[in-house]
């Protein structure tokens, strides 16, 4: 029995981790599982497998470690293991899966990171808030091998868990972040700290040092600054048994003047050198200078060009608003000076030009402090206004990245948004899964527009009509208990009835009832291959005829069309974005829209959703025109899988105020569209041709 | 004991209200009025800007008369209408015919709530006319001298269908407001609310941290209203963090991270 369990197990462990390609030695494991309970097997097993779809490798080395841990491991510290390997596959690649999984040995002792670790996902929203509302450059937080700050961001690991209480666990975060931040806001990168090193026979150790002392003097600079904190920090060091070695006493007193700066840590550094290496406290993280000069470097003439530009727009609009005296002269150019105050932690900013103040715009004001926070001072020549063309373009934008370029040589996932994906055998969310990018419809200009007009003119009629009939007028309406005006016509009646002794109405106004339609509409359109022919056809004319409605309804509008190869590749074609108006590049596009790969759908409408909330209406609709299911060649996106993302990203939709509309032509949609549909609604059409009639008239109804 | 029932246009301002100059907006205020042009006040939530006309209306002993404007808001609302009373139609006047009547100041607060339409209506008012037609009465009623229009307008929105028409944006003079400096904003917090110096230091630098999230999920950073309310809170024996929490953060956000953030923020400095 057990032994023809074990060779049924082992067909399916063959079948999943392709031990045919791989040379895994399956039927050990399977005669291992097959030993175990019905429930405990299957749970493995499906974990196996769904390992297996992300990668191969990384199933088998989890199925083998698997059986012997799940007694002491329990289901869910299991399944959390499980997770996090596919994340940092997902994140990270492979080695450090596998490393992930190869750790599971200790990961009995790390249960404490899972149940009281926090994870850096879950910290870094409000770490984020958190730093941008401290003074200074806006810095991000990312995630990293070692805790450190480039100037530019702040990178922590993907679990802290230094302490057996979660709430601690975030405090630490906390203090490291805070202090990362006061490196960049006090000035620790303000010197060259590779150079100050350098004078010392191991300079990786004076740098260690050298952070140490920084750690003292930033503490004392937290304490000031933020003593709530401050607290926390030395009830964390207390908690964790971090000190301050006696012969370091001194150095904390002189570092812990308001005054020290970065000058007097490097003053002690050779004392601080000849001292034992110092045991770094909980919050430290590490100096990386290097990391530090290449963001500055990248930084330096960027922010440069754009403050001398801004300062250029910023004189132009001031001498708009004052005319120049006649008096003033015209020899002398007009100068701007910048004056920081530092005192009290306070780094507030005065703008002035030609002595009198000036309200910088909040972009300068940023500009200003990141220079400040790199100089100590405003460089006089970052002050002067930039001359007509000085700069190129360049410099002063972050420069839109050519969709397709980035596939040409090294791969990059430059310029791309992410999207997470619902794994439904996870049973969690993929983060940041796919790769997505907005592309141009090569616009085809010819006479494809006029053609659709043509062959559907009695139908182009009526749907001018139907939709004229839909835009809602002002209308006066009657017998209301409150408005502009007394009508008179109730108001006779009223006086009949109350005179009649029956009970007087007390609707007697008229009001002007003003109609806004204040709908936002995305259309989301297939472009996969397998609406090549006569569906592209169908979709073109029914895009044409729809526009002609839409315009004359006044509803705004965009349209999409969405197609893809893999998660490394989902491509959101733009047709009509909403705030381009309905011409003839955007009739060109409808015309160029060509099927292109595959059919993922989760991004696009994650997408599109994301689109619609930031267009302001008091409706938003998200209309999906698709040919069959979700389908992707690639890591198990066909069948059930693409339909549990879909039906999730329509959920997500319509948690987010969006009402999803679904318009599918698949005959044999009708054992699955139910359920993938489930937060929408939809239709579902018999024939093609149908299309250019019905979808006009589906919005039409839909929005009514 | 009986709240006090006022007609709108006996609302004197008998105490001087407290108020605290930023600039010279006293002095442009002043000059304004006695030229008769009309005044728009620039600025964010929270920072003065009805506290202002309060003080001004104290200042030049003149009714003031405030319509908080909103979305539904019709030109009837402001010029008057026939009501029904008794079985006959009488008229009867809105507040913006009631402050010119009396010639006394008309405050529109958050003017671009209202709907466009209705906004015109303040258009002969607002130059040099000085008129308010009443169609309905078949009237055209002249402004007496001392009448003031005043109107308040939040640019912070930046919602394209919140913007304030130019043809009714470039009739008025422009006072902006902006949160007081940090020096002066202590100064209101500590004698508005009653709080020590030290706290009223805090709670300032507070809401300034909440107001470099402005853009990064937050609309608008805490007012100084608030932080009065929050000092209020701490004066009367509430945590620091709790009543920074209750007073700013919730009023503030509903977002629950960015709550979280502000929380670590209040944390940080208390």
């Amino acid at each position: 029995m057990s032994e023809a369990r074990a060779a049924e197990l082992a067909a399916l462990l063959e079948d999943w981790l392709e031990a045919d390609l791989t040379f895994h030695k399956v039927e050990g494991l399977a005669r291992e599982l097959a030993g175990l309970s019905r429930e405990d097997c299957d749970f493995i097993l499906g974990w196996i497998k769904r390992i297996a779809t992300t990668h191969l490798e990384l199933g088998w080395q989890f199925g083998r470690r698997a059986p012997k841990l799940l007694a002491s491991m329990g289901r869910r510290q299991m399944e959390a293991w499980a997770v996090f390997a596919c994340d940092t596959y997902d994140r990270v690649g492979l080695r450090p899966a596998l490393q992930a999984v190869e750790q599971v040995e200790n990961f009995a002792d790390k249960q404490l990171e899972l149940t009281a670790g926090v994870l850096f996902e879950d910290v870094a929203g409000v770490l984020g808030n958190f730093v941008r509302g401290l003074s200074g450059r806006k810095l991000a937080i990312v995630q990293g091998e070692a805790v450190h700050t480039d100037t530019d961001k702040i990178y922590l690991p993907a679990v802290i868990a230094r302490l057996p209480d979660m709430d601690d666990n975030f405090r630490l975060a906390k203090a490291m972040v805070a202090l990362l931040w006061a490196q960049t806001r006090f000035g620790t990168f303000r010197v060259d700290l590779i150079e100050a090193c350098a004078a010392f026979p191991h300079p990786s150790r004076a740098l260690a040092q050298l952070n140490a002392l920084e750690t003292l003097r930033l503490s004392a600079c937290i304490e000031r600054e933020l003593p709530g904190l401050h607290r926390d920090m030395e009830r964390l060091k207390t908690a964790l048994g971090d000190v301050l070695p006696p012969a370091w006493q001194r150095f904390a007193r002189r570092l812990g003047e308001p005054d020290a700066s970065i000058e007097d840590s490097l003053r002690l550094l050779g004392d601080a050198y000849q001292l034992p290496d110092f045991a770094a406290w909980c919050f430290q993280g590490e100096l990386r200078p290097d990391a530090v000069a290449g963001a500055f470097i990248a930084r330096r003439d960027k922010e440069k060009a754009r403050l001398r530009v801004k300062l250029a727009e910023l004189l132009e609009e001031q001498s708009r608003h004052q005319p120049q005296s006649d008096t003033a002269d015209a020899a002398q150019p007009p100068a701007f000076e910048a004056e920081v105050d530092d005192s009290d932690g306070r780094l507030e900013l005065e703008l002035t030009l030609d002595g009198a103040p000036v309200a910088p715009p909040e972009d300068v004001r940023q500009l200003l402090t990141s220079v400040w926070l790199d100089f100590g001072e405003i460089p006089h020549d970052y002050l002067v206004p930039a001359g007509d063309g000085e700069y190129d373009a360049s410099l002063l934008g972050e420069q839109p990245v050519d969709p397709d370029a980035v596939w040409q040589g090294t791969y990059h996932e430059q310029g791309a948004l992410f999207y997470p994906e619902w794994d439904m055998g996870r049973q969690h969310y993929r983060k940041n899964w796919c790769v997505m990018r907005e592309k141009e419809v090569a616009p085809v200009f010819d006479d494809f527009a006029r053609a659709t007009l043509d062959k559907h003119a009695g139908l182009v009629k009526h749907l001018h009509r139907a939709f004229e009939a839909m835009r809602d007028e002002n209308r006066l309406l009657k017998r209301q208990p409150y408005g502009d005006d007394v009508d008179i016509d109730a108001l006779v009646e009223a006086m009949a009835d109350a005179r009649d002794g029956s009970e007087m109405s007390d609707r007697l106004f008229v009001r002007l009832h003003r109609a806004e339609r204040n709908i936002a509409v995305a259309f989301m359109v297939d472009m996969s291959g397998s609406t090549r022919g006569w569906i592209n056809e169908a979709e073109r004319e029914a895009l044409i005829l729809l526009c002609e409605a839409l315009e004359r309804l006044g509803d705004r509008y965009a349209i999409y069309g969405f197609s893809g190869t893999t998660r490394k590749r989902c491509e959101l074609y733009r047709i009509k974005t909403f705030e381009e108006s309905y011409g003839d590049v955007v009739k060109a596009r409808i015309s160029g829209i060509r099927a292109q790969e595959y059919t993922r759908m989760g991004f696009a409408i994650r997408h599109l959703t994301d689109l619609l909330k930031k267009v302001e209406a008091r409706t938003r609709v998200l209309v999906t025109l698709s040919d069959g299911r979700p389908d992707d060649y690639f890591d198990g996106y066909r069948g059930q899988y693409g339909i549990e993302d879909t039906r999730m990203a329509l959920l997500e939709a319509r948690r987010a105020g969006v009402h999803p509309f679904c318009v599918t032509i698949d005959r044999e949609a009708r054992d699955y569209l139910p359920h993938m549909y489930g937060a929408a609604r939809y239709v579902i059409l018999d024939d093609v041709a149908e299309l250019p009639f019905k979808v006009s008239d589906i919005y039409r109804r839909i929005t009514r | 004991m009986d709240a006090h029932a006022l007609a709108p246009e006996e609302h004197y301002i008998r105490k001087q209200p407290y108020y605290e100059a930023v600039g010279n907006e006293i002095a442009i205020f002043e000059a304004a009025y006695r030229h008769k042009l009309p005044i728009l006040l620039k600025g964010p939530t929270g920072c003065g800007k009805t506290r202002f006309m309060e003080y001004m209306a104290w200042r030049l002993q003149r009714p003031l008369i405030t319509v908080s404007c909103h979305d539904d808001l019709t030109a009837s609302d402001l010029v008057g209408r026939y009501l029904v009373k008794g079985g006959e139609t009488v008229w009867v006047d809105g507040p913006l015919t009631r402050a010119v009547r009396v010639g006394g100041i008309c405050y529109l607060d958050e003017i671009v709530e209202a709907r466009k339409d209705t906004m015109v209506v303040i258009h002969p008012l607002a130059d040099d006319r000085r008129t308010l037609p009443m169609e309905k009465l078949g009237q055209l009623l002249e402004a007496p001298d001392d009448f003031c229009l005043a109107i308040s307008y939040n640019p912070g929105y930046q919602s394209v269908l919140k913007d304030l028409k130019q043809s009714t944006r470039q009739r008025f003079v422009a006072l902006e407001f902006d949160y007081p400096t940090a020096e002066l904003e202590r100064r209101i917090v500590a004698s508005e609310s009653g709080v020590d110096a030290a706290m009223a230091d805090k709670l300032v630098k507070f809401a300034r941290m909440t107001r470099n999230l402005k853009g990064s999920g937050l609309e608008e950073g805490a007012s100084t209203r608030l932080l009065v309310h929050a000092g209020k809170l701490i004066n009367g024996g509430i945590d620091p963090v709790a009543a920074c929490r209750g007073a700013v953060a919730q009023a503030v956000t509903d977002d629950a991270d960015m709550l979280a953030a502000i929380q670590e923020l209040s944390s940080s400095v208390f």
